[in-house]
């Protein structure tokens, strides 16, 4: 449980952040660090189980189909990286609270998004499911764009952000690839039986693919070359995102996957030659370029790449000390580049620009801040007694005991000599630069505004840090980083000792190089920046831009082929996918028909079928005379209602009618303001194809049918036999599957009605007659008078309409009828009324609240099943008695018929609603006010 | 029986598809009527042809399937639902764009003129 709570509480945060005192920064901060210090509690009393050895997992079941399962694990390496995501979040939200002063709006944008990328984090380095892993991974991606993007109104910031997102986001893709093998090969997607498989992961055939599938993944999310160049442009995000992202978080979580799966993937030469390349042509890139950038954000990014390359570098070595030394840079990256972040940010408020051309000389303003950036910078540079001397130390060492043989022996500690170079002219420079170097510049704001006292405080805290750790390693982070380092590798560790210093040897020697070789480099800047300058310039951004158009053109273009916005082709599209599919499958068929033998043909069953068969047919070759085409369907519903009755359905033969006359009647009034007639526009050829794959998609159902229909039948309907009488208390079987059995799907299905219904409302409303077709006559058919004979007829006909509806909503439940019938009986009765007497004179005698009566129907069917809650029986459980009335006799009254009575108001009033505000369209006043 | 049945809905299947597959709304609109009984009726036909014998108990015993008739009673009234809304949305769609092509667009017109 406290696992669960350490990722949760973050995101709980970010969503009461975004939502409970939003304008007031101090409360919404102190509430954004709520969660975040729960955890890190949490997480620190986790630390003494951790250190004996120990490895907590908590377990729910999720999609337990697709393996995947909401299931974390802490071991060292998780709480290493959870403590550095945590702690490191807590000096972020001071720091940015004090950042967004003034900024209520951003300062709260800033605390939820933040604590929503915490999560993520943490749910990276905890989760035990690789799939519930990638789920985090890909939220990093998507709030990282939206960090990113923060300031979305610079054009800048959001070109850096879809960057980000299209070069992180790809890599997850490809990690997913990578993670889905890896559960193919293990058959399990758990954590802790994947790192118990390291040998059949590395001898199956897919190792190599499954590594570039990984490393992809890994590389882009922790900037290495050639993906480095998101994490440059990404600096255009507020520097508080900088700090947190891409000095401690995010660019690490590559990292963490590389130590992660070391157990899985390392130790082999592919790995070997791979990953550190990658990591070395990273760290020496990205140490070159940073020399050379004015901007101080631009200056830190590219030591960050060159940095996060040195630790891959580490870890591709594959040795296991090589592993430890890179887990403890990480570490100490963390450590010193986040303040130098923050300082960036600083310096930033308080001159208005991040050139270090301009900036200069601020030790006069700034002393305080000049010497926590001078720890840091010392840090970064690899000076002793601070964090950074020593994993540098360390790397030094591990590069002279590379795995490689030959000139690649020589050369991979003479490079990182060159590296370690350049990172100390980098350290120099932006210490220098920043605060001597001789006078400011033009600056924005000159005199520098003076930095809060508040937004120094997590600056020195890291700053101290910096000189603890460096100065008493091993009671500070060795204990802990000795775990991760034993969770990571699985085994025996080697020997080593964090704080010894070495004077006189081999790597002590190359630091002392170095360290004179960055502070020449840094006093030849002059003539290097102009030599740099004469190299030829690459923009990146544009590149990538120009990548982005092209690849978005031609995916528009492979779009437009096949989807040309005529829903003709995306008709037949579908029908020829619908023919070929199926069809394909039921090649194989032999016998069509089955061993059934066929129920005897009879004459007047036949003659129905050929006059419907012969309507069908008719009404697609007159279907250019519409009214003719329209009468022909009508007939076609006949018949099929007389199928219904023939096959023993009355119930739906009954249905069919009523439908089919509504159906009709609103057909009618809409085609009077369509064209009557249809013109002739596809060619033959067109015609043929669209003949051939109805052609086909007919004779392919007719065949299926009849292949069904002449085969044995196993039903599930004998259930609903043997239970109709006893537990739904009808003997008509449809009836009571519709209000008892299915009664949840009737109650779903008149809710569609009543959508409809409102729908059409909606479509007729404000519908300007002006622009309508006009008929051929171009008369309005409305105009005639009503048929005197049909006028007279109708009136007596409407009481012996309802109450034939009455008999069968009320005899339903036993016998052929029920409330969708009844209802439709009701509205033919009434739209009877319509087309005698005019809808004028019918709305002055009926009321014509027709949406509070589709309402009060589906409430009344849904307070029925509401009702047999209130008796602890399931929802939509039916009761029902049977009493004997004096003069009545006996009746049954039966909860259901509640229900039904739901219905059948659902079905009047969404009939009516239809049929009214369609027709009012064609009174001779025109549409007016809406019906209903 | 089978047979003719199975004839009577592919006949229904194939008109309806084809008048689906034309370029005006109001044939489109017949013709997803027509598919729409023959769909029924396929669904229908699933629970066998059975003569004189509804699904209403009368302790005979011999019955016709009702758990089809049940499906497709309601697939008949959200048919009609389906039909009126399509019918309407057509008719705004053809006084709104001045054309009653399923894609909005006369693709004559400017010959016309």
């Amino acid at each position: 449980m406290a696992l669960l709570l350490i990722v949760l509480l973050p995101l709980l945060g970010a969503f009461l952040t975004a939502t409970c005192v939003r304008s007031r920064p101090r409360c919404n901060s102190l509430l954004a660090a709520t969660g975040p210090v729960i955890s890190l509690t949490l997480a620190l009393s986790l630390l003494p189980a951790i250190l004996r050895g120990e490895r907590l997992l908590a377990h729910w079941h999720w999609l337990p189909q697709l393996d995947l399962a909401l299931s974390l694990r802490m071991d060292g390496l998780s709480l290493l990286f959870a403590l550095l995501i945590i702690a490191m979040g807590l000096l972020v939200l001071l720091y940015a609270h004090f950042y967004f002063a003034g900024k209520p709006r951003d300062s709260q944008r800033f605390n939820s998004l933040m604590l929503l990328f915490m999560t993520a984090m943490l749910g990276i380095v905890t989760s035990e499911n690789l799939l519930f892993m990638l789920v985090f991974w890909e939220m990093t991606s998507l709030v990282s764009f939206l960090l990113i993007g923060f300031h979305a109104d610079r054009r800048e910031a959001r070109r850096g952000a879809r960057m980000t997102l299209v070069i992180t986001g790809g890599g997850g893709l490809a990690l997913l690839a990578g993670m889905v093998l890896i559960g193919q090969v293990v058959g399990s997607y758990q954590l802790t039986e994947v790192l118990a498989s390291g040998d059949l992961i590395r001898q199956h055939a897919h190792y190599p693919l499954i590594l570039a599938l990984v490393l992809l993944g890994a590389m882009t999310k922790s900037a290495q070359f050639p993906f480095h160049l998101w994490l440059p442009h990404a600096m255009t995000a507020p520097t508080p995102v900088s700090v947190y992202l891409h000095s401690a978080t995010m660019v690490k979580a590559g990292i963490f996957l590389l130590a992660r799966f070391h157990p899985v993937l390392a130790e082999t030469d592919l790995w070997l030659y791979s990953v550190s390349t990658v990591g070395m042509a990273t760290l020496l890139t990205g140490a070159f370029v940073a020399m050379f950038k004015h901007d101080i954000k631009g200056l830190l990014a590219y030591s960050t790449i060159s940095h996060l390359g040195l630790i891959t570098l580490l870890l591709g070595m594959g040795t296991r000390m090589g592993l430890i030394v890179g887990l403890f840079h990480l570490f100490n990256h963390a450590l010193f580049k986040a303040p130098l972040f923050m300082m960036a940010g600083i310096v930033d408020k308080a001159t208005g620009s991040r050139d270090m051309r301009l900036i200069n000389g601020l030790w006069r303003h700034m002393p305080y801040l000049m010497v926590l950036t001078g720890l840091c910078a010392a840090s970064m540079a690899g000076l002793p007694l601070l964090n950074g001397f020593l994993s540098k130390k360390m790397f030094f060492a591990e590069s002279l005991q590379s795995p490689f043989t030959g000139i690649l022996f020589w050369l991979t500690p003479a490079l990182a000599a060159v590296a370690g170079l350049l990172s100390v002219a980098y350290s120099v420079r932006i210490f220098h630069n920043i605060f001597f170097n001789g006078l400011p510049g033009a600056l924005p704001h000159y005199p520098p505004r003076k930095p809060s006292a508040g937004i120094l405080v997590p600056v020195t805290l890291l700053a101290a840090s910096c000189l603890v750790v460096g100065l008493v390693p091993q009671y500070v982070v060795h204990t802990l980083l000795q775990q991760a380092a034993q969770d990571a590798l699985g085994g025996a560790l080697p020997e080593y000792n964090l704080g010894l210093l070495h004077l006189f040897n081999m790597p002590f020697l190359m630091s002392v190089l170095a360290l004179s070789g960055g502070l020449a480099m840094y006093m030849a800047r002059r003539q290097l920046f102009a030599l740099y300058d004469r190299l030829p310039e690459v923009d990146a951004k544009e590149n990538f831009e120009w990548l982005m158009l092209r690849a978005g053109r031609f995916a528009e273009r492979q779009v437009h082929r096949l989807e040309n916005g005529s829903l003709q082709r995306y008709a037949a599209l579908l029908m020829a996918t619908a023919v070929v599919l199926p069809g394909t499958a039921l090649l194989g068929v032999q016998a069509w028909g089955g061993g059934e033998a066929m129920t005897p043909l009879d004459p007047v069953t036949l003659l129905g079928a050929l006059i419907l068969i012969a309507s069908a047919i008719a009404a697609v070759v007159v279907h250019r005379q519409r009214l003719m085409a329209l009468l022909l369907i009508g007939s076609c519903g006949l018949f099929v209602t007389l199928l219904f009755a023939r096959f023993s359905a009355p119930d739906l033969a009954l249905t069919q009618l009523s439908v089919e006359v509504m159906a009709v009647i609103i057909m009618m009034l809409a085609l009077s303001f369509l064209p009557q007639t249809t013109p002739r526009e596809s060619p033959p050829l067109r015609r043929g194809r669209d003949l051939l794959l109805a052609g086909s998609a007919g004779g392919g159902v007719a065949a299926l049918a009849y292949a069904v229909m002449t085969r044995p039948q196993q039903t599930i309907s004998d259930f609903f036999l043997a239970n109709s009488l006893t537990g739904g208390g009808g003997s008509n079987v449809v009836n009571v599957i519709l209000v008892d059995f299915r009664g949840f799907d009737t109650l779903g299905e008149s809710t569609v009605l009543g959508i409809a219904a409102v729908a059409v409302f909606a479509l007729t409303r404000n519908l300007q007659l002006k622009g309508r077709v006009a008929g051929d006559s171009g008369s309005y058919w409305a105009s005639e008078p009503h048929p005197m004979i049909l006028r007279m007829m109708a009136r007596p006909l409407l009481p012996v309409a309802l109450m034939v509806s009455a008999y069968i909503f009320l005899r339903g439940h036993n016998m052929p009828g029920g409330g969708f019938i009844a209802g439709l009986i009701t509205s033919v009765a009434l739209s009877l009324q319509y087309m005698a007497g005019g809808l004028a004179w019918a709305h002055q005698r009926m009321i014509t609240s027709f949406r509070p009566l589709v309402g009060a129907g589906l409430l009344l069917a849904l307070a029925t099943g509401l009702g047999s809650l209130a008796f602890g029986a399931p929802f939509l459980t039916s009761w029902f008695g049977h009493y004997h009335l004096p003069g009545l006799g006996e009746l049954e009254l039966a909860t259901a018929m509640l229900f039904d009575l739901g219905v059948f108001v659902t079905v009047v009033g969404a009939t009516l609603l239809i049929l009214a505000n369609l027709g009012k369209l064609m009174t001779l006043d025109g549409p007016g006010k809406e019906i209903g | 029986m089978e047979l003719l049945m199975a004839i009577s809905i592919g006949v229904l299947t194939t008109c309806g598809l084809y008048l689906i597959l034309r370029a005006r709304t109001f044939p489109v609109v017949l013709g997803l009527t027509l598919l729409s009984h023959g769909v029924n009726l396929f669904l229908f036909s699933m629970g066998r042809l059975t003569l004189e014998a509804p699904a209403v108990l009368d302790g005979s015993g011999n019955h016709a399937d009702p758990l089809p008739q049940a499906l497709v009673l309601t697939a008949i009234v959200i048919g009609f639902a389906m039909t009126a809304f399509v019918v309407v949305l057509s008719l705004r769609a053809a006084v709104e764009l001045r054309s009653d092509h399923v894609d909005g667009a006369d693709p004559d017109e400017d010959r016309r003129l």
